[in-house]
Order: C-alpha cells, then sequence, then structure tokens
C-alpha cells in the first residue's frame, strides 16, 4: 500500500469516528483492485469500510450511505475517488457460530 | 435550460434511469457495470445518461442528489443508490419489487 493512501484510510477512520462513534471501523485500500482504468488516473484511492454504529440502527441503506459521505465530506472530492460500504447496525451483526 | 432543470425533466420522462459512467455495452467503469447487470437480471428496460460525456451533469448531479459518486440510480424520480446499495437490493430481492412499482405505474396510466 502506498504511504498517501495511508494517511488517506487515517483521515476516513477518524473523520467517521468524529461523526458517528461507531462500534467498529475497518478501512481496506482497494486501489490495486483499479489500477489502469480511469478513476485510477485521478491520483484518487478507492476504498472499502465496514462500519458497525448505532447511529445506522433504524436507517436504510441510502441514508447510511449519507450519513458517511457526510462523515468524510470533502475526502470525496480530494483523496476518494470510490468508497465502498458496508454500514450496520450492532443489533445486525450476525454471530457467528 | 439550468443543471436542475436539465436532471428534472430527465427524472419525468425516464421512470428507470441511470447516470453512469459509458453505457450499458461499454460500461468504462467497474461500479456502473454492476448496476447494469442487476438491471439486466431483473429484464428492466431502462435509460442511460453517460455522464463522462457531459461534465456539467456530472457536477450538478453530485449537488441535486447529494450523492459524490457514479452510478447512480433513480427510480421514478427518487435516488436509490449507487452500486453497493444496488447490487444488495438486488440480492435481497428488494430491487426487483421497485422496478415492479414502475410497471404497475405505467399500466395505470394507460
Amino acid at each position: 500500500m502506498s504511504a498517501i493512501n495511508a494517511d488517506r484510510m487515517d483521515l476516513i477512520d477518524s473523520a467517521v469516528r468524529s461523526a458517528l462513534r461507531p462500534v467498529s471501523i475497518a478501512i481496506e485500500d482497494e486501489s490495486h483492485l483499479h489500477a489502469g482504468h480511469a478513476g485510477a488516473k485521478t491520483g484518487m484511492g478507492h476504498f472499502h469500510v465496514v462500519v458497525v454504529a448505532e447511529a445506522f440502527e433504524g436507517l436504510r441503506m441510502l441514508q447510511r450511505h449519507r450519513l458517511i459521505y457526510d462523515a468524510v465530506g470533502n475526502l470525496m472530492q480530494t483523496d476518494i475517488h470510490a468508497l465502498r460500504i458496508d454500514a450496520k447496525a450492532p443489533s445486525e451483526l450476525q454471530v457467528s457460530t | 435550460m439550468s443543471v436542475n432543470e436539465k436532471i428534472e425533466a430527465q427524472l419525468k420522462e425516464f421512470p428507470v434511469l441511470l447516470y453512469m459512467k459509458g453505457n450499458p455495452d461499454f460500461p468504462e467503469c467497474g461500479f456502473s457495470s454492476q448496476v447494469v447487470s442487476a438491471l439486466k437480471q431483473c429484464a428492466q428496460r431502462f435509460a442511460y445518461v453517460n455522464i463522462l460525456e457531459d461534465p456539467e451533469l456530472r457536477a450538478g448531479l453530485k449537488e441535486y442528489s447529494n450523492w459524490p459518486t457514479f452510478p447512480q440510480l433513480y427510480v421514478n424520480g427518487e435516488l436509490i443508490g449507487g452500486s453497493d446499495i444496488v447490487v444488495q437490493m438486488f440480492e435481497s430481492g428488494e430491487l426487483q419489487k421497485e422496478l415492479q412499482s414502475v410497471g404497475q405505474a405505467r399500466d395505470a396510466d394507460a
């Protein structure tokens, strides 16, 4: 992973943490999956976030994604080309058997 | 016509409208391609706009929908979401239900 994308992941992490106070958050750099396609030429990154937060309880997917886009704000113009989002409420976590 | 008026006119005309990169035969982005594939598997007729061909519309839509990325799928003038949401809804069967309402609305008009 490039150093710049490591920094970007820190930015996403702190933006989402301060806005949504998630129970958990995990971020992956998926930029390598998109190398060479048009979106990669901008130099911005492709990331995948998995966020579990009380704030998502009772909300539709569209509204959950909006909360995350609001949280990362301007990073969508400067650092993030695409964000894959998994947004779950704590009550939706499957108990592993 | 302002960009917003253009968007509203498009949404009014086409009940299922995909704003995408490229076209359904040659999507220029993996995420756009996933949404095209979901719609095709629903056997749904849909209109599309290639936002790469219209930078002004591309910028205007991000504002209009308050959604920062493409693709964006609209049904009956409402934003359904981007590729994550559309694919999840397809897998759960919700997308198919959402699209049925389009067919019913048309029948009611006839």
